[in-house]
């Protein structure tokens, strides 16, 4: 049991650290005007999370936060960064009152709401005590995959991941009208009318 | 014996942190975002060990691997496309000085 509380507290202190340094990455992205440090801080930003999202045995997540957050977004925002400008404007430097109430007034709504959610851990929560018992019981009867986070994604949880799919896929075909588009019919040569959309090429 | 590792890993991330705001070249931001990658590594590592969970390494290795991908990268993008064109790099430097 000392073991445990020893643990514990060591856990506290990494997280604490972390969450201070997580805190300081913001403020300097708000105030920091070159675009090109903020996107490294972002990338930084992403990192420090990752531990902490280690730090709570969320690997996965961990990881997809570090393949998006510090890898693909840096790149796509040093790409934009590239088509546009290195330095931010700053339009007017009046406070605006009113955003600020309407930031703090939501703020302190979250954080009162995260008050009625079960303690980080607790295993008397709902999900401890209803559901996972179910799924680690009933899966591999019900669903018939040894996996049993697959069995929730594809299965349980199948119109949800259905949406996240539709969701991704709208994205990039809407990355692809925006950027691409142009793209594909300037590198088209005039002597290509068999294939008037384009499609062979891509 | 981790818990003195992982306060040395905090304290040189605080340090990479203090270049990534000091700056003042991008080359140095890179560099610090390099190095937090380097900490996260570790500290996922050294995290395992104090959780009892060993097989934490493994993961630190895929973190290892992004990274490097990762940097790799954002050094071809700034290689490429003009972005680190330099009149305007050394003008940006030393605005970012002055200030």
């Amino acid at each position: 049991m000392a073991v445990g509380r020893r643990r514990w507290v060591i856990e506290a202190l990494i997280d604490i650290v972390l969450l201070t340094l997580l805190a300081t990455v913001g403020i300097g992205i708000v105030v920091i005007r070159n675009l090109l440090a903020v996107t490294m801080l972002s990338g930084i930003y992403s990192l420090i999370v990752a531990v902490l999202f280690v730090l709570m045995d969320a690997v996965d997540v961990a990881l997809t936060e570090a393949a998006v957050g510090a890898g693909i977004m840096v790149i796509l925002m040093l790409g934009t960064i590239a088509l546009t400008t290195r330095e931010e404007r700053v339009h007017g430097t009046g406070h605006n009152l009113l955003a600020f109430v309407v930031v703090l007034i939501t703020g302190a709504a979250l954080i009162y709401a995260t008050l009625d959610m079960p303690g980080f851990g607790d295993p008397e929560a709902p999900a401890h005590t209803h559901l996972s018992p179910r799924f680690t019981q009933d899966s591999p009867e019900e669903i018939g995959i040894p996996n049993m986070v697959t069995s929730v994604l594809a299965s349980y949880r199948g119109i949800d991941t259905l949406g996240e799919v539709i969701v991704i896929f709208a994205a990039a075909v809407g990355v692809l009208l925006v950027l691409g588009g142009g793209a594909v019919r300037r590198r088209r040569p005039p002597t290509d009318a068999d294939d008037p959309a384009g499609e062979g090429r891509r | 014996m981790f818990f003195v590792v992982a306060v040395a890993i905090l304290v040189t991330l605080a340090f990479a942190l203090v270049r990534a705001f000091a700056g003042p070249t991008i080359h140095d931001r890179i560099l610090a975002l390099n190095v937090v990658g380097t900490k996260t590594v570790l500290m996922i590592a050294v995290v395992g060990f104090i959780v009892g969970r060993p097989e934490f390494v493994d993961i630190a290795i895929v973190y290892a691997l992004l990274n490097y991908i990762g940097i790799i990268a954002v050094l071809r993008v700034f290689e490429g496309h003009g972005l680190s064109a330099p009149p305007a790099e050394a003008e940006a430097g030393k605005k970012e000085r002055g200030r």
